[in-house]
């Protein structure tokens, strides 16, 4: 118990140093350019971040979500974008952990990301579905006699598309299949074409570069995860996106929130004994900070102990309900903490350089609400509500 | 009780298939079902047997064919 919880403690410490010394340094430059963390990256890489998440037996350090989670947080308390890379990263190896079966394919694809810190994207939006990722139009189609099958998918969005190692996609299962009769196919750089379409100046996260692509790949079947997609979503991918997506925009809450308190600990030293309006405001401020912290560690454990107990249970629509809800509160506290600290600096943290600057923490933390619109959430959150029982 | 299942089937499974073509054991989420669409033949069979899914029951895999909707609802009481 000791050893792990070691493992998890060098992650945590490790992640902080990279955070501190190297997503700080570049996140504004990063930001501005929207390009590529690529030395935030390259770091982690050096350190086997990547591959922290995959167990022993496969050769990974096998730390804990929980690690990750809080790995997820440091990352982003210096650059929402690099946190957010990192994240949907360990997203696609927890579905690929959880999901691999008996198939040998993946456990030496994932023998790889531990040798050589492959990073893993996916392509799960797809143009013509209206946003809902339990639907896809591209389809695995029918194996050739080399043994080869393949897809076309028009994604209006890939995070990190051009630099990513691999990727995860979400097809339909054959050509007849209807649109929500899904599996997830991993394929390597080398075996696809990811033809890039439009622009991306967003209006935050801008290091994530997320434009789209037409991604056509070739592949063998079993490169296929072996159960359905429903599955992969219900029991791993949603829930671990909802609590690693929430764990990154409280980096950034806090961040923002600590900005606030050094401009209000500035003014105080400046004026002391003299009453400051702004520290009410910052008290306040810790207060909507808390309720984020407390919906988001909530939501980890409550994960973890599912998940380590009763998979079964990660199926049921109370707590399908349960995680979406994470998402949806997590994701319009957080830039409503950013703006409060936005209240609280005035016009030095409205400017772009000074040391209290929230501007970038506020404009990537209004991306939380669009990562899978909300209102889609609340939509098929209102549905379950009818039949749920205890939620 | 699975001819009543079918029926709940056709009124709410919104299937792009009749419900007749499919087997007890077909799958209905590959026949085109919605996960919208379930929750509505969820509803509708608590209404018409006049009983209550447990939380436990209520996941995809439970409501996926005949069978497994018929099996669900002697879970909960309903005689064969």
């Amino acid at each position: 118990v000791s050893l792990m919880a070691d493992i998890d403690a060098d992650l945590i410490a490790t992640t902080r140093r990279i955070s501190d010394e190297v997503a700080a340094a570049y996140a504004i430059e990063v930001d501005r350019e929207a390009r590529f963390p690529t030395e935030t990256v390259a770091a982690l890489r050096e350190a086997g971040a990547f591959s922290a998440l995959i167990p022993n037996e496969l050769g990974g350090a096998g730390v804990s979500l929980k690690a990750i989670a809080a790995a997820c947080f440091e990352l982003g308390r210096h650059c929402g974008a690099s946190g957010m890379v990192f994240a949907m990263h360990q997203i696609q190896i927890a579905c690929l952990v959880d999901h691999r079966g008996e198939n040998a394919w993946f456990d030496d694809y994932l023998g790889e990301v531990v040798a050589e810190q492959r990073l893993i994207a996916s392509i799960t939006s797809e143009v013509g579905t209206g946003g809902d990722l339990g639907k896809s139009v591209a389809a695995v189609s029918e194996a050739g006699t080399d043994g080869y099958a393949g897809f076309e998918k028009r994604a209006p969005t890939v995070s990190y598309g051009e630099h990513a190692d691999a990727f995860l996609t979400t097809v339909r299962r054959a050509p007849e299949s209807e649109p929500g009769d899904q599996v997830a196919v991993l394929t390597r750089r080398d075996q696809m074409a990811m033809q890039p379409q439009g622009t991306w100046d967003p209006l935050g996260m801008r290091g994530t570069c997320s434009p789209g692509f037409i991604a056509t790949a070739r592949f063998t079947p079993e490169q296929v995860l072996p159960v359905p997609f429903s599955t992969v979503s219900a029991e791993t991918m949603t829930p671990v996106s909802h609590v690693l997506w929430s764990h990154v925009w409280l980096g950034i809450a806090t961040d923002a929130f600590d900005r606030a308190r050094a401009f209000v600990k500035a003014a105080a030293k400046r004026k002391p004994g003299e009453h400051l309006p702004a520290a009410i405001g910052l008290s306040e401020l810790m207060s909507e900070l808390s309720l984020l912290r407390a919906e988001v560690g909530l939501g980890l454990r409550e994960y973890c102990e599912l998940h380590a107990t009763d998979r079964s249970k990660l199926l049921e629509m109370a707590t399908i309900l349960r995680f979406n809800n994470l998402k949806i509160a997590a994701s319009e506290q957080a830039p409503r903490v950013c703006q409060e600290a936005l209240a609280v600096c005035g016009i030095v943290g409205y400017k772009n350089d000074t040391p209290f600057s929230v501007g970038r923490h506020l404009r990537d933390s209004m991306s939380a609400r669009l990562m899978v619109a909300n209102e889609r959430i609340h939509t098929t959150d209102a549905s379950l509500l009818l039949i749920a029982k205890e939620v | 009780m699975k001819d009543q299942i079918r029926q709940v089937i056709r009124e709410h499974g919104n299937l792009p298939v009749a419900v007749e073509s499919l087997a007890d054991d077909a799958d209905l989420y590959q026949a085109g079902m919605t996960s919208h669409a379930s929750v509505n033949v969820m509803i509708a069979l608590e209404d018409t047997f006049d009983v209550e899914f447990l939380d436990s029951m209520l996941k995809r895999s439970v409501f996926e064919s005949v069978d497994s909707i018929a099996t669900a609802l002697a879970e909960v009481g309903v005689p064969a």
